[in-house]
């Protein structure tokens, strides 16, 4: 088998055990539904058009962070029950193929949910977006990745720590905030329309490619830890 | 035996050297002549400006031992676990340099801007920085026994990665803190006069934290060996058919 035959074959596994249970995908667009409304309470966001247009970029991206956040530890966890990582550590292919598969089922999860949300959002705050929309598809894949890349090598990390809900999000956010302030701010550009997205368009991209081979190279260490 | 005597008296030596270094800076500080605009306020340089730029350097110690680390974790073990006590004490250093660098400035702020805090470019790669250090610290505490040099390895290396990053993105974002002032461009530098309190304070302080890296590198040292001298113990006491007998 090939090295991408080996990153489908646990993306299929992931896929289809998301599939049978949809535990994931539905804990997060519950939650993020949550956050969505308990942010609307904060301010008046149909009142305040500009307001919601200037602070609305911000507040999806830490939605969803925080809905990914519930994702990622349960997407590591669930392969600790019947002892299925020590079987994944002695298998054959390469580590990294495990890392990359569950990296990529993470990111459909997490875009199915903003699928979901985007129109739920502009809904409820009321947006209409000044700048040109379609560059979000560039910036929501790329935010995406950005954060399910390094959250799922994070959550692989504290997988076998005391408290390791705790433990993510104290690593994960230091290492993301450059990533968080690029989404956010070309979010914001896009919706906002008074600047162009494109000098953090290539933060990101800078970022993903940095900490994409960052991931795949060490996480072969991680994975043989003790 | 005699080694570490050795070693012990050249840390005292090194000691009572760096506290002669501090009170020269010290005098140098308070005798460099008064700051145009500033008055006195500006004393608070001389020891804002060390400690920033030292736990600039401290990072990197933590990289390159945290690499050393894991190159020599199934060559050298022993050297290996030497690694590990440096990249911890040296993620120590840059966590308290970088909070007094942190609460100096937010005086020095209050005092010369009117603000504590701003969420300029400078501040706020700093606060990431100690942010990272401050993680680093945590994960140490946080993982579980057996794991915790690789895993902190592997995140001290993310976070060194993180800081050119962190250090662009916030540069292009906001840019009241004034601009470096070495090497910032042709208005930047301060009076000529003012060089040998900037240079025995810096000189003082990178003493200083060299003392507390190496004590705490001695502590940690001292740990690891006591820890596996009481594994070595469990085991050879598990092993022997008379530890029974024995208890």
């Amino acid at each position: 088998m090939s090295y991408t035959n080996f990153v489908l074959a646990h993306l299929r596994k992931d896929l289809q055990l998301e599939w049978r249970a949809k535990d994931s995908i539905n804990g997060m667009l519950f939650f993020s539904l949550l956050v969505v409304v308990v942010f609307s309470l904060a301010f008046d966001p149909t009142a305040y058009p500009a307001i919601a247009r200037q602070i609305s970029g911000g507040l999806l991206w830490v939605g969803l962070l925080f809905a990914s956040m519930t994702a990622l530890n349960q997407s590591w966890s669930r392969e600790l029950r019947n002892n299925v990582l020590d079987a994944q550590r002695l298998a054959p292919s390469p580590a990294s193929t495990l890392f990359l598969g569950k990296a990529i089922a993470n990111f459909l999860f997490v875009t199915a949910v903003e699928i979901v949300l985007a129109p739920v959002f502009a809904v409820f705050y009321n947006l209409h977006p000044l700048g040109q929309t379609w560059k979000l598809l560039f910036i929501l894949p790329l935010g995406t990745w950005a954060l399910v890349v390094n959250g799922t090598f994070f959550a692989a990390l504290s997988l076998r720590t005391r408290n390791r809900e705790l433990l993510l999000p104290l690593v994960l956010f230091p290492i993301a905030m450059p990533a968080l302030l690029a989404m956010i701010q070309a979010t914001t550009d896009v919706l906002t329309g008074q600047f162009e997205p494109t000098l953090w368009i290539k933060v990101l991209i800078a970022y993903v490619i940095v900490f994409t081979i960052a991931c795949i190279l060490l996480f072969e260490t991680i994975l043989q830890a003790d | 035996m005699t080694n570490s005597r050795k070693l012990q008296t050249a840390g005292l030596l090194w000691f009572l050297l760096t506290l002669l270094v501090l009170a020269i800076g010290f005098y140098q500080a308070c005798t460099a002549p008064t700051e145009a605009t500033m008055g006195n306020l500006y004393r608070v340089f001389f020891y804002h400006f060390p400690h920033t730029i030292l736990s600039f350097v401290f990072p990197y110690l933590n990289c390159f031992a945290s690499f050393a680390f894991l190159y020599w974790r199934q060559r050298n073990p022993e050297r290996a676990l030497a690694a590990d006590a440096f990249a911890l004490a040296s993620a120590q250093v840059t966590v308290v340099y970088a909070s007094v660098g942190l609460a100096t400035g937010m005086l020095w702020g209050r005092a010369a801007w009117g603000i504590w805090w701003t969420w300029d470019a400078r501040l706020t790669t700093y606060l990431l920085l100690w942010l990272l250090y401050v993680s680093y610290v945590l994960l140490r505490r946080l993982s579980a026994s057996g794991q915790t040099e690789v895993l902190s390895a592997v995140l001290a290396i993310f976070a060194a990665i993180d800081i050119p990053i962190c250090f662009m993105s916030i540069r292009w974002w906001r840019t009241q803190h004034p601009a470096p002032v070495f090497g910032g461009g042709a208005d930047s530098g301060i009076d000529p006069s003012m060089y040998p309190a900037v240079l025995w304070n810096l000189a003082a302080w990178a003493m200083w934290g060299a003392f507390i890296l190496g004590l705490r590198y001695a502590i940690e040292r001292r740990r690891q060996r006591r820890d596996t001298a009481a594994a070595h113990q469990y085991l050879s006491a598990s092993k022997s058919p008379s530890y029974g007998e024995a208890q």
